[in-house]
């Protein structure tokens, strides 16, 4: 039975403001089943306040071969970090 | 004023009611079709056995005598409880341990929402914060009813069946006797045979969009709210109050 359901990633929003986060996947018949079993898997200790789910297969993501072709040059390009501002002492939460 | 004993004897209905079918579903703990139904399904659990403790709870206060919610769910014997026999029906294939909740939650989520009016505001209090975990059990159990029944040959013919097993043990839940009749008329609980017209409505709607169909002209058991049970209680309680009869007084 299990080999028919499609696999499915699973986001939730832990309050409002944040964004969702990606906390697991889970297998589902469908949309509908998916969001049911995500909140009885994922929110079971007061995690959340919305899931959102969506099939694996409709995920594209970067190739681990590409690895350093991707994300190496952005290491010694420290001018990209807002590090060389001096903040008053006012400013909050930075 | 109802006489305490009479309170007593009707909260169990209640508390009873939860603890077996709690106890029941937690038997598919590990043993679920698929993870995420085995953790459903022992969610529902957990809710309801929360439900009972509560229920349990208020009984044994109102019972005083230095009862607790520990001595009613361990200690009592087969013919001391008072839930109905459809939730100590064997969980059999998912089909019916399916059909149970649905034909139950249905009932019991337009009890809980009469009981929310209740004149006794412990009662109140206990149905108002039971009512949201039911209303996401009867919409589980209602999903996965049509989903079975509308599904393949196979789930059809399975549901059908757990259908024609179960609905006789419906009738219970619906008609009323002196004590049922007592609690209503004090204002504590509704009158059980007015919610029974939007309850059957709700099955009905469900089973046919979920193809399946109610067993004509049945026969219908009854017998658990007065403390007259099927064989299988005496299993379940053998099980749920081993610990504290081999080891009484046993705390982890």
């Amino acid at each position: 039975m299990k080999k028919d359901w499609p696999l499915w990633e699973v986001f939730i929003r832990s309050k409002n403001g944040l964004s969702h986060k990606h906390v697991g996947s889970l297998h589902a018949a469908d949309a509908q089943m998916a969001i049911e079993n995500a909140r009885d898997v994922y929110t079971r200790r007061g995690e959340g306040i919305s899931i959102w789910v969506v099939e694996s297969r409709h995920i594209t993501a970067s190739s681990p071969d590409q690895i350093e072709a991707f994300f190496d040059p952005a290491n010694d390009k420290v001018y990209r970090h807002p590090t060389f501002y001096q903040l008053p002492d006012e400013v909050d939460h930075i | 004023m109802v006489p305490s004993t009479h309170l007593y004897d009707y909260l169990l209905r209640l508390g009873d009611n939860a603890l077996i079918l709690g106890q029941r579903l937690g038997e598919w703990c590990g043993h679920g079709p698929v993870l995420e139904q085995d953790i459903a399904l022992t969610n529902i659990a957990l809710d309801l056995i929360g439900q009972a403790r509560l229920w349990l709870e208020y009984a044994a206060q109102t019972a005083g005598k230095g009862q607790t919610e520990d001595n009613l769910a361990f200690l009592r014997d087969a013919g001391a409880f008072r839930n109905a026999l459809l939730v100590e029906q064997p969980n059999g294939d998912f089909a019916h341990t399916i059909i149970r909740q649905f034909l139950f939650d249905a009932w019991n989520f337009a009890l809980h929402e009469d009981l929310c009016n209740s004149g006794d505001l412990q009662i109140r209090a206990i149905a108002e914060k039971s009512l949201k975990e039911i209303a996401y059990h009867r919409k589980y159990s209602s999903e996965w009813t049509i989903r079975l029944g509308d599904g393949t040959e196979e789930s059809r013919s399975r549901m059908q069946t757990a259908l024609e097993d179960l609905w006789t043990y419906t009738g219970e839940l619906w008609t009323p006797d002196d004590l049922d009749r007592e609690m209503a008329e004090a204002g504590i609980s509704p009158h059980l045979e007015r919610l029974q017209p939007a309850v059957e409505k709700y099955i009905r709607d469900i089973l046919t969009e979920a193809t399946l169909e109610i067993p004509a002209g049945t026969w219908m058991q009854s017998g658990g709210k007065q403390g007259r049970h099927s064989e299988h209680l005496g299993y379940i309680l053998a099980e749920m109050q081993f610990l504290q009869r081999a080891y009484p007084g046993l705390e982890w």
